[in-house]
């Protein structure tokens, strides 16, 4: 193996990290942002609410990531209304239908893990709210959402990782991502084993940091669950 | 909109293929599941850090680019090792086996973690028990610990199916004719492509929701004499 060829391009290769980390971190707090409404439309028990995010939420974690973004990239060409509407320019553009399909994507996944995590609040907790004479926001903003979040956690740290990977998939319209990056240097030297193993490096790297982030912040989120240090220096 | 000009066919055939890919690689990844569960519960050092070693570089690194990697890798490796033992022709990997072959590799390791948990969920007294008798390894594996440890790797079994379903589309981007790479093909001759990758939506909707259903029937099956919730 010869690494020469991977340290005299790996300039391409960052700047495919950081599409790579824009595309990640865009679509993630797009589609949060996305599914906590989202999440409380589908606990609602009016089906004109909740049915339509079902069929949201099915039909994007029913099909693959891969031909929703075909779907955007080259199906919103086939109509004419698109393509002369003002929406066209967005549309056109790889880097914006990745994004897109990305968002809707994960925002699908994350309406999921939200909804199963507001639905477990402890009934207690809403009526002890209500009797407090919260409004109804006021009451989803101080207790419903930060428990709910809280029980969500460890299941977004593995949607997040799935992004990341999901992520690659943008390489195939022509972005140059992290795995865009491989390909050409594995098109232009055919050197499949430098360019894809430094690719999987890169991705191996990233999802270090991601896990060590959430371990973090679940630390610091449940540290009242954590048993009580006892301090035996002190307790005199 | 749904004028398929004569392609239904031939969606038809891409989709028999997408099942053949996940039904192959899904019995490879439950061979390497099963595989390295085991040796993530081993006595031995080096079976473990294998296996810890292996869901971890897995599970780190895209489908993709293990694709990608396997694909054109794997073609490399394999005429060098075949001019190492002097074989003259030139060996061609088709996309058939490195789709199937890396799908089942990247799936063995999310079911290694599905059935060391599973494993772990079966009460270790009963294993003990089962030696007791003088049953040997194997009679305990398939008697005692196999039909307790399929109820507990069920749930996390049909997640993995699920996702590994919907990663066979990639197969398409290797040049294997699945459902995907078929709707491309007939997207291009005819300028619909919204049609047929909607076609393409919806026969995966109908495997997953076909799946769905199954496990259901299957859960329940698994845990007849259970307390149900």
């Amino acid at each position: 193996m010869d690494f020469s060829i991977i340290t005299e391009n790996i300039g391409l290769y960052f700047e495919g990290l950081w599409l790579t980390m824009q595309l990640v971190t865009l679509s993630l707090l797009l589609g949060l942002g996305l599914a906590v409404p989202c999440a409380f439309m589908a606990n609602s028990r009016n089906w004109l609410l909740s049915g339509p995010v079902f069929c949201f939420s099915y039909f994007f974690r029913g099909t693959p990531l891969l031909v929703q973004m075909f779907m955007l990239y080259y199906g919103a060409g086939q109509f004419e209304i698109i393509r002369d509407s003002i929406l066209w320019p967005i549309l056109r553009e790889a880097y914006w239908c990745a994004l897109i399909a990305f968002t809707l994507n994960t925002a699908a996944y994350t309406t999921e893990i939200l909804r199963g995590a507001i639905k477990a609040t402890p009934t207690g907790e809403i009526e002890a709210a209500k009797a407090c004479g919260m409004s109804y926001f006021l009451m989803i903003r101080r207790i419903v959402l930060p428990s709910a979040f809280r029980r969500a956690l460890p299941a977004y740290g593995n949607e997040v990782i799935f992004m990341l990977h999901g992520s690659s998939l943008a390489s195939v319209i022509t972005l140059i991502d992290i795995t865009g990056a491989a390909r050409i240097i594995n098109s232009r030297y055919y050197t499949p084993y430098e360019a894809f193993l430094t690719a999987a490096a890169f991705y191996l790297v990233l999802t270090f940091v991601i896990v060590f982030v959430f371990k973090q912040v679940e630390r610091r989120w449940f540290a009242h669950l954590r048993p009580r240090e006892i301090n035996s220096s002190s307790s005199a | 909109m749904f004028d398929l000009h004569g392609y239904g066919l031939s969606i038809l055939s891409g989709a028999v293929l997408t099942i053949e890919v996940a039904l192959l690689s899904l019995f490879i990844a439950m061979l390497l599941g099963m595989l390295g569960a085991l040796a993530k519960l081993s006595q031995s050092r080096i079976a473990r850090l294998s296996a810890t070693v292996y869901t971890t570089v897995i599970r780190g690194v895209p489908d993709l680019v293990l694709m990608l990697l396997i694909f054109f890798g794997g073609q490399v490796l394999i005429n060098k090792i075949a001019e190492a033992v002097n074989y003259e022709d030139y060996i061609d990997i088709n996309p058939f086996t490195a789709g199937v072959v890396t799908i089942g590799f990247i799936f063995g390791a999310y079911m290694t973690e599905t059935f060391r948990g599973a494993i772990l969920a079966v009460p270790q007294g009963q294993l003990e028990a089962g030696h007791a008798y003088g049953m040997t390894r194997q009679q305990v594996f398939r008697r005692i610990l196999l039909p307790q440890m399929i109820r507990h790797a069920l749930p996390g079994f049909g997640n993995n199916w699920l996702v590994l379903l919907k990663t066979t589309a990639l197969v398409s981007v290797i040049g294997l004719d699945d459902m995907v790479r078929k709707a491309a093909l007939a997207a291009g001759a005819t300028r619909l492509p919204f049609t047929f990758y909607c076609m393409v939506a919806l026969g995966f909707l109908v495997f997953t929701t076909v799946s769905v259903l199954l496990l259901r029937w299957a859960e329940r099956r698994y845990s007849m004499g259970f307390q149900q919730e």
